[in-house]
């Protein structure tokens, strides 16, 4: 199992939903090897995810931790599709 | 046996796991699924009661320390605390007034022009759990409770995002998401303060601004760093023999700080808490809402105009705070409860008004708009406590403009039906 952790600043609002919006896409993309799941900064640090992703505005703060996809947009699909799909591919989890 | 029943509803952990359970059954969820999602939200209302635990010590303490030291109440507005503590005795009012809002906020968008769906789960939760305290102070009980909550509730989850919408267009140029975070009355005052003062006025965007205040966004370290630096004046203050007599003779300062780093930790337990509680409810409550008002906006969390303009978020989070320290000494100048700038309220609430003052008024809407703002969360709070019944004598609670705009207002109406 591969995982993937949307990181926001409290972890409660923004990042649940763009974890919603992965779950979806991984749906589409018929990706049952990975799960998703959604977090504070702080408990981020210790959370050994294979992908973080997170708006680009805190994207700096997780890319120390590993291999980040950084947002321009919360709620651009297509954004999020494409460059989850590239990393993905990147780490040949697909 | 309607005993038994009652009594298994009346204990509010299970009361969201039945909600998380017909949320999971609605969805179609497989049986391992269902079994998971429910045990785990169990599990989050529990794990949020020790959370509170932790945070309420910790803060009791503090408040102690400060009473000795200026002789009044002093108060450190965190939504999670209050919540926490709200929910150990109103717990099962809060559910059932949540998961009626939900669908109150479902026909709202289905039935008027306010076509918003409220997506800030633990906003949703922590509104819920205001309303349940002010009605049952103000005397209602059983149906009518229930009723009467999950009406505002849902109302508040359209209406609020409506009054963002004009603002967010500006923003994000699109009409496609809409805004979900009660602090909205804060957000829509700076985006007017910035409309009178911004009049050509160049976007914050434009500037070089320092971004070294990153470390700020990790909101644990933001709590433990701001509280400790409260909690060191408050116990200097106090004098050394006094908080011995609480530490047990631990150093004064060391044990001041260890405090404030608990108080961290607690709200740290309640966060993680929420998220187990919302984990099943959100995208139940989002698919049920797509299936029946396709047409409707979603509304999301503060941190969705964050990346329109980082600058903004950093002006207004200073302006803010500086905003929450004026209103502060003013406060004192008054002889009133005092209310602390708490750094949550400020940087995600500020931060938000800076976004909202920018797209009306640039630079200056930004930092006006936002000190604005910090004022009205310090001003608010002290207004709010009187109809929180016992949880007013807290030493925190609400933060966010909204809560204590429709906090003031609901707990003066319920007050004229109490006569």
């Amino acid at each position: 199992m591969y995982k993937i952790l949307v990181c926001c600043g409290s972890g409660l609002g923004s990042s649940f939903m763009i974890e919603m919006n992965i779950k979806k896409i991984l749906k589409e993309l018929n990706v049952e090897n990975v799960e998703v799941d959604h977090a504070d900064l702080s408990s981020a640090s210790g959370s050994n995810a294979d992908i973080y992703v997170g708006t680009r505005d805190i994207a700096a703060n997780l890319e120390a931790l590993g291999d980040t996809v950084s947002l321009n947009s919360m709620i651009d699909m297509n954004e999020l599709k494409e460059k989850l799909t590239a990393k993905l591919k990147e780490k040949e989890i697909i | 046996m309607f005993k038994v029943i009652l009594d298994i509803l009346s204990v509010p952990a299970i009361l969201v796991g039945i909600i998380s359970l017909i949320g999971l059954l609605l969805q179609k969820k497989s049986i391992s699924d269902v079994f998971k999602g429910t045990i785990k939200t169990i599990l989050g209302f529990l794990v949020l009661g020790g959370g509170a635990g932790i945070a309420v010590s910790a803060l009791s303490h503090f408040g102690n320390m400060f009473q000795e030291a200026f002789n009044m109440q002093g108060v450190v507005p965190h939504n999670e605390a209050v919540v926490a503590l709200a929910l150990e005795e109103y717990g099962t009012s809060t559910a059932l007034i949540m998961a009626f809002g939900m669908l109150v906020n479902i026909l709202f968008a289905r039935f008027t022009k306010m076509k918003y769906i409220f997506l800030t789960g633990h906003h949703t939760l922590y509104m819920a759990a205001m309303i349940a305290v002010i009605l049952m102070v103000g005397g209602l009980s059983g149906f009518s409770l229930v009723l009467v909550g999950s009406l505002v509730l849902g109302f508040v989850m359209a209406f609020f995002p409506a009054i963002a919408q004009p603002t967010m267009r500006k923003i994000t140029g699109t009409d496609d998401v809409a805004f979900a975070h009660f602090g909205t009355v804060g957000y829509v005052l700076s985006a007017w303060v910035g409309k009178l003062v911004g009049k050509n006025s160049k976007s914050t965007e434009e500037m070089n601004f320092p971004k070294s205040l990153g470390f700020l966004r990790d909101s644990s370290v933001a709590v433990a760093l701001t509280m400790a630096i409260f909690y060191v004046i408050v116990a200097i203050a106090a004098g050394p023999e006094y908080v011995h007599g609480l530490s047990g003779g631990q150093n004064f300062i060391l044990f001041a700080i260890i405090q404030a780093i608990t108080f961290a930790g607690g709200v740290y337990v309640i966060l993680a808490g929420v998220r187990l509680i919302l984990a099943e409810i959100v995208p139940a409550f989002k698919g049920i809402s797509e299936k029946l008002v396709p047409d409707a906006k979603p509304a999301l969390d503060c941190p969705v105009v964050f990346p329109y303009a980082p600058n903004a978020v950093l002006i207004g989070f200073l302006s803010s705070f500086l905003g929450g320290i004026v209103g502060m000494l003013i406060l004192i100048a008054l002889k009133s409860t005092i209310i602390l700038p708490g750094v949550v309220p400020h940087f995600f609430c500020g931060a938000t008004a800076g976004v909202f003052g920018n797209a009306t008024g640039g630079k200056k809407g930004a930092f006006f708009g936002s000190f604005a703002h910090g004022l009205l969360i310090t001003f608010l709070p002290v207004l709010l406590m009187p109809v929180l019944g016992d949880l007013g004598f807290a030493n925190t609670t609400f933060s966010d403009a909204d809560f204590g705009v429709v906090g003031i207002i609901l707990g003066n109406i319920v007050k004229l039906f109490a006569q």
